[in-house]
């Protein structure tokens, strides 16, 4: 529930947030609440491998999080903004 | 316990997603997952618990931390630094009291933990490791290699940034 909870309110600052960092919060906070609801189970369950697989998951936010952000400095660097309105690098 | 955390988790979290200024919002997003770890060592996982500490609250939000300071002060150097400051002293606060608070929990949850602690190995570091490294060694190595990717990832784009404005 509490995971649901939390996951719901990263989604919705995904999609309500206009400064790229925020997002990127947004994103370890939704993966924060998918780590939750992972551990929550694994407890219930009495099964390990949950922890396993959060450990998986941190270690992915982590390298998500480094090359994000050096991304976004690249990006501020060439445009100086990092709100993802002004963001339109994929046209072509 | 697990509704202060809970409530704390969710009201941080609002926070968050609810502030402009980058450095308040990393600023919950802190207390938050120091909510997070402590639901999670109410759960049983300390090994999660300390590595959500450590990797989240101390690495990523150092990270996020660095690249705010990095670009406000390149966006803002005309104005007055007055509030910046006053900013820097209240984040200064809020993680000292955090601190506070989250050692005074820790002590409790101790005491929880030792009452049934003797039960079962479930959630201990040797438990974990030996799953990792028997039942997972494969994913284990993966993820190893993942972070050396993103390491290589992240100084390319560095990199290439200051050649292009050289």
């Amino acid at each position: 529930m509490l995971g649901a909870v939390l996951f719901a309110i990263g989604a919705v600052g995904v999609f309500t947030q206009r400064n790229a960092l925020i997002i990127y919060m947004c994103i370890e906070l939704m993966l924060n609440a998918v780590n939750l609801t992972i551990i929550a189970f694994s407890h219930f369950l009495n099964n390990m491998d949950g922890h396993v697989f959060v450990f998986m998951v941190m270690t992915v936010a982590a390298a998500e999080a480094a090359v994000g952000l050096a991304i976004i400095i690249s990006i501020f660097r060439n445009k100086a903004t990092v709100s993802v309105d002004d963001f339109n690098l994929s046209k072509g | 316990m697990f509704y202060i955390l809970g409530f704390g988790a969710v009201v941080s979290a609002l926070l968050m997603v609810t502030n402009k200024k980058p450095v308040s919002a990393a600023m919950s997003l802190v207390v938050t997952m120091f909510c997070l770890a402590g639901l999670f060592a109410l759960l049983n996982a300390h090994l999660i618990a300390a590595l959500q500490i450590i990797v989240y609250a101390g690495a990523i939000m150092v990270l996020f931390l660095f690249v705010i300071m990095l670009l406000n002060i390149q966006e803002k150097e005309g104005r007055v630094a007055g509030h910046i400051v006053l900013l820097q002293f209240v984040a200064i606060a809020i993680v000292g009291s955090l601190l506070v608070i989250m050692v005074n929990q820790f002590k409790m949850d101790g005491s929880l933990i030792a009452s049934g602690q003797e039960a079962s190995q479930f959630g201990t570091t040797k438990a974990l490791g030996k799953i990792l490294f028997i039942k997972y060694l494969l994913p284990f190595e993966i993820a190893s290699v993942l972070l050396l990717a993103a390491i290589v990832g992240a100084v390319i784009l560095a990199k290439r940034r200051i050649d292009d404005s050289e």
